[in-house]
């Protein structure tokens, strides 16, 4: 279930997407959309993979989730590693920072 | 079209303001105006309004059917429950069709877990739409309430029209400050004011996201805070107690899933903080401007609009939080999402 709207299932989350172009093959374009959540999930030692219309989130050690969408990422993520995933954490933002090469002096 | 019942969903109004703001004299007010006349009303006690001389019929114990059309319901034991009996009742044709739901809160009550429960049941969340929060604040002792509740601060945090009541009893000073602050504290909301004589607007509640007559206007309004931000020269829109609203811009389009993925990574950690976010995106491969917008963990499916406003393109939120820093708010944003550099 997505924790940010109580949704049950797949359809209709609002990271689902705008309508972009280029987005025509849905397992394509979620492949695409793994890849840029996994510079972030790899912070945490997880990995995320397409797999039939869904997402599976791993950990190191092997523990998985299914996921639907990008909204249920960071719950399940959380409960895998039994860590905080916060955007706002600074060791967090430098190492996005070093990893897309857009730090800034602070 | 909801599968279910071919019904269209009901947008779903929160009426909200602080113990004595005048909430309840503007319900009344307004349960007498025809363009509500297919709203239904959610209260916690007839007593509280008065309605007996709108009063046509008693459906049941906790339903009445007023003069105007508009149907008068009080929420028996918890909100969920009252939903979705009223949403039952209506899918049943035991009461008249409705497309318009005012919910009137309670003085000390936060809309946010209002808003969490309309949208964590899988049956609501098809059948209930947001609309406008619309939140009452009093001339005469709203600056004291904003200033010894915090309740009252977060209900005008997150309105979407923000009425300012009892106008005729305060003076122009008073009036001209609390209109000030209110607009440093919610940059994105209207603020409107009210007295005995003047005739509240249906527009308060029927204006909105969701009206696409209405769309470009609305955005226009939340990014005029924006504009304000860049004439100050300044990254903090205003600071209100430890709740601060803020702007975070980018120039260059972003990627629908890098914004989704920070968004999403945000509000589970911060949700609660985040009291509300509205703005404007520049999103890759998508020609038309996307309109974003959310109260605490909620975000509202994002919808487009035709043009730029005023011809500039380019991403701008408006983002009213409590207890976060911006700049480190700003910064995991351009960290995170920023195609800028």
């Amino acid at each position: 279930m997505c924790g940010l709207c109580g949704t049950f299932g797949s359809a209709d989350h609002w990271t689902d997407g705008v309508g972009e172009a280029g987005t025509s093959f849905p397992a394509a374009e979620r492949r695409r959309r793994a890849g840029v959540a996994n510079e972030v999930l790899g912070l945490y030692g997880l990995k995320l993979m397409e797999w039939s219309n869904r997402f599976t989130l791993t950990g190191r050690t092997g523990k998985s989730a299914v996921v639907d969408q990008f909204g249920a990422i960071w719950a399940e993520a959380e409960k895998l590693t039994g860590r905080v995933c916060d955007p706002l954490d600074p060791a967090v933002i430098e190492a996005m920072e070093a990893r897309r090469g857009t730090g800034s002096p602070v | 079209m909801n599968p279910e019942t071919s019904l269209p969903p009901v947008t779903v109004n929160i009426l909200t303001g602080f113990l004595g703001s005048g909430k309840t004299s503007l319900l009344k007010r307004l349960l007498a105006l025809p363009a509500l006349k297919d709203a239904a009303v959610l209260i916690n006690e007839f007593g509280e309004v008065g309605i007996d001389h709108f009063l046509v019929e008693e459906v049941d114990d906790d339903v009445v059917l007023l003069k105007s059309g508009c149907i008068c319901c009080t929420i028996r034991g918890d909100l969920k429950g009252s939903l979705l009996d009223l949403h039952e009742r209506r899918a049943a044709g035991r009461v008249p069709p409705f497309s318009r739901l005012i919910l009137e809160t309670t003085g000390l009550a936060d809309p946010g877990p209002i808003v969490a429960t309309l949208v964590a049941d899988p049956v609501l969340r098809h059948q209930f739409r947001m609309g406008n929060i619309v939140t009452v604040v009093d001339a005469v002792n709203g600056a004291e309430n904003l200033d010894r509740f915090p309740e009252s601060s977060r209900q005008a945090a997150v309105a979407d029209r923000l009425v300012m009541s009892k106008t005729d009893l305060a003076d122009e000073e008073t009036i001209n400050a609390l209109r000030h602050r209110l607009a440093g504290l919610n940059p994105a909301a209207d603020i409107l004011p009210l007295d005995d004589v003047r005739i509240p607007d249906a527009a308060l509640f029927v204006s909105d996201i969701h009206d696409p007559t209405a769309r470009a206007r609305e955005v226009a309004r939340w990014l005029a805070a924006e504009a304000h931000h860049h004439d100050h020269h300044s990254h903090d829109l205003n600071r209100h107690g430890d709740i601060r609203a803020f702007v975070l811009t980018s120039d260059a389009p972003l990627d629908w899933a890098r914004f989704g993925l920070w968004l999403s990574m945000l509000l589970n950690r911060h949700g609660t903080e985040v009291l509300r976010l509205k703005g404007l995106l520049s999103i890759q491969g998508v020609d038309t401007p996307v309109v974003i917008q959310g109260v605490q963990h909620l975000i509202h499916k994002p919808v487009h609009l035709d043009d730029w406003p005023d011809g500039i393109v380019g991403t701008r939120i408006v983002v009213i939080a409590k207890g976060l820093d911006p700049e480190i708010v700003r910064r995991s944003f351009a960290a995170f999402v920023d195609q800028t550099n």
